[in-house]
């Protein structure tokens, strides 16, 4: 799950991580507000989504009178910004931070996230800040130091040292670095953060070390026990969809194809995908209704797929191990009755009781196109696609 | 032999008398896997399918002399379980259990290290369907009958993949001498690549099928121990193709989050290691047979 960036400076701040003063704007007329009661005469006017490089995609606006905060809010708000990590359908601005104008004299990087190779919290960081850390990575990998923590013992004082010290710390920013170092890696464990991200670290010319962005995604299996946090969730960020399906205890992403999916298992989702395209086609979601596919949650599914209008086919893909075929079978019979589908549904059953459920098929007198592998589910779903598309094409024509 | 299990080897479920532990555990019996008793804290000394139910691990290595475990215990518990496992020494711990935090499977590694390798609990999962050696037992919750007994090792991270695989296998009358999942998380008990290596020293074991997908580094590292270090020939898929970047698709590891995550890039990765690719998930079984006639 990921947070706001106020969200985040906010749990920050309560580690002892410096931020610039600001504050939250649902309106035009609360950002001047917000700006009047930080004073000063500079502002950042800062879209709040869950992305970053917010900046390139115009979301962050350096305002210099309160008329100019005026319009950048207005120009912000509800404006749907699309980042490279956004997808092309962007995510909408609701929300404002706005901030004091900070004055930079240094950029750095910094962050913690979980190295699957070596099974620890790695701590990367950089002098080069304020660009993203994949193009350095790639450009300059030399400017990265990474510092792995041995979880039994955590982060010690001469980790947090080094790392100050290859971030280029002049000496007097030393213990007040410690201490920024440190209240990342408690506000990481105590929290269940997956990732945390600060960039740019800016040294001020004040000389003071402030988190200029944050960024904090949290591990979506350790939510139970973290209610507070689970509390920052921010619907209007997620795909709607996706939402809806995560309610009822399935796992879809939505996909720019036309094949609608629904397949038991993540895996073999993907294959059923790959195999899709693989055969000329595109999926138009994953979805995976896991183990025990009872006829109320096959509809669900059902309903979850064809709510995506663009879907011109759809193929059902079960490989039934602790689930039984002739229960998937009545639970797609019951559906397409009931939902009364207008496009055409391929459906592969294998495994457990596979005999009963496709004789459930053939007796339901439905238009039920089957397979009996996956190359061949794969093939008569993008036949079928390609079928109702040339047919809406001629009645169109 | 097969790997890690076979019929002689002593097994007991943690979360023993749960509804989802009850029914495998029925289930892994009827298989003719050697089931010797459970684990449920506080029902100590009941029976249950037959079988005792003891207060703690160590009561079931000393009373029955437990050697493998399999665990159903929901995931705010389970860290805590297979600790418990390693603890009271067992050999081979299946943890079943999807939904683990990550933080607390990098305490439970950091437990497993602390162990000299030769005391050192095995662990595969979590968030896995366990482990078969087919005609010999099953620690898992897989659909037993459609494995044949053979001589191909696989090795893989979803459930149903998995089973995609065997039931091919199967239509061409190839058999299997163990199948390990080893889950969807991003820290798991034991890698691709950990598994290969038992599969490179079990005579039986002829070529084995690696079945990966998006997200994480294992599936190149196992691909490079096999080429400095196997005899016997790999072949792989990598499930994943159409995912796109920085979304996770049903599994917790299953992201691509950096470079050389994503399934294009472990293929090429791969190849160039001189792993053979299965071009399409449907074709793993035709894959397979050709290697095997090629020997």
């Amino acid at each position: 799950m990921d947070i706001h960036e106020y969200q985040a400076k906010e749990i920050l701040s309560g580690y002892g991580i410096k931020i610039a003063e600001g504050g939250m704007a649902y309106s035009p007329e609360e950002a001047v507000q917000r700006a009047r009661d930080i004073g000063g005469h500079i502002w950042a006017v800062k879209a709040q989504i869950h992305s970053g490089a917010r900046g390139k995609a115009g979301g962050i606006k350096i305002c210099k009178t309160h008329d100019e905060v005026e319009a950048a809010a207005e120009a912000l708000l509800g404006k749907r910004l699309v980042t490279h990590q956004t997808g092309p359908i962007g995510k909408v601005c609701g929300r404002l931070y706005i901030e004091a104008g900070t004055d930079i004299a240094k950029e750095l990087y910094f962050c913690f996230l979980v190295d699957r190779s070596f099974e620890r919290i790695v701590m990367v960081g950089s002098a080069q800040g304020g660009m993203e850390i994949e193009e350095l990575a790639k450009n300059d990998p030399e400017a990265i130091t990474k510092i792995y923590i041995e979880p039994a013992v955590g982060l010690r004082d001469f980790q947090a040292r080094e790392m100050a010290f290859a971030l280029g710390l002049e000496p007097e920013l030393m213990s007040h670095a410690v201490k920024t170092i440190k209240g990342c890696y408690r506000a990481l464990r105590d929290l269940d953060v997956s990732m945390l991200e600060i960039n740019p670290l800016v040294v001020t010319r004040s000389g003071e070390l402030i988190a200029l962005d944050a960024k904090m995604g949290f591990d979506d299996n350790a939510l139970f026990r973290q209610q507070k946090i689970s509390e920052l969730r921010d619907k209007t960020q997620e795909d709607p969809r996706e939402m809806a399906a995560a309610d009822r205890g399935l796992s879809y992403v939505g996909l720019d194809g036309d094949i609608g999916c629904m397949i038991n298992g993540a895996g073999l989702a993907m294959a059923t995908m790959d195999m899709i395209k693989l055969a000329g086609g595109e999926p138009a979601n994953f979805l995976d209704v896991g183990g025990g596919a009872s006829a109320e949650r096959t509809e669900k599914a059902f309903r979850l797929v064809l709510a995506d209008k663009g879907v011109k086919a759809m193929l059902v893909n079960i490989f039934a191990g602790i689930n039984r075929c002739d229960w998937i079978a009545e639970g797609v019979v019951e559906a397409v009755r009931k939902i009364d589908m207008k496009i055409p549904l391929i459906v592969r059953l294998s495994g457990t009781n596979v005999e009963q459920g496709r004789r459930i098929i053939a007796e339901s007198g439905l238009p039920i196109i089957t397979a009996e592998t996956l190359a061949e589910a794969a093939e008569k779903a993008v036949q079928a696609r390609n079928e109702a598309v040339a047919k809406e094409a001629a009645q169109g024509a | 032999m097969a790997i890690l299990i076979d019929e002689t080897t002593r097994i007991i479920v943690q979360g023993f008398t749960g509804k989802i532990g009850s029914f495998h555990a029925q289930d892994m019996i009827n298989y003719g896997s050697n089931v010797v008793g459970g684990i449920t804290p506080g029902k100590g000394g009941q029976t249950h399918l037959g079988l005792p139910v003891f207060n703690t691990v160590k009561e079931a290595v000393r009373e029955v002399g437990a050697e493998a475990s399999i665990i159903f215990v929901p995931p705010a518990f389970a860290a805590d379980s297979i600790m418990e496992a390693a603890d009271a020494g067992i050999k081979y711990c299946v943890a079943i259990t999807d939904g683990i935090p990550t933080q607390d499977m990098m305490t439970v590694k950091n437990f497993l290290r602390r162990f000299p390798i030769e005391q050192r609990m095995m662990l595969t999962g979590p968030n896995c369907a366990g482990t078969i050696s087919p005609g010999r037992a099953m620690l898992g919750i897989m659909p037993g009958h459609i494995y044949m007994q053979g001589h191909v090792g696989i090795v893989g991270r979803s459930g149903t993949l998995g089973y995609e695989a065997a039931d091919q296998m199967k239509r061409l009358g190839i058999g299997i001498s163990t199948s390990v999942g080893i889950g969807g998380d991003p820290i798991n008990g034991s890698s691709h690549r950990d598994i290969l290596e038992k599969f490179e020293a079990d005579p039986e074991t002829k070529v084995i099928l690696m079945i990966g997908e998006i997200g994480g580094p294992q599936e190149v590292e196992a691909g490079i121990f096999a080429q400095q270090q196997m005899t016997k020939p790999v072949i792989a898929y990598i499930a994943g193709l159409t995912a796109p970047e920085g979304r996770r698709m049903g599994h917790a590891g299953a992201i691509i989050s950096s470079a050389g995550e994503s399934a294009a890039e472990k293929v090429a990765m791969l190849k160039e290691l001189g792993i053979t690719i299965c071009p399409t998930p449907a074709a793993m079984g035709e894959t397979v047979a050709a290697v095997l006639a090629g020997m």
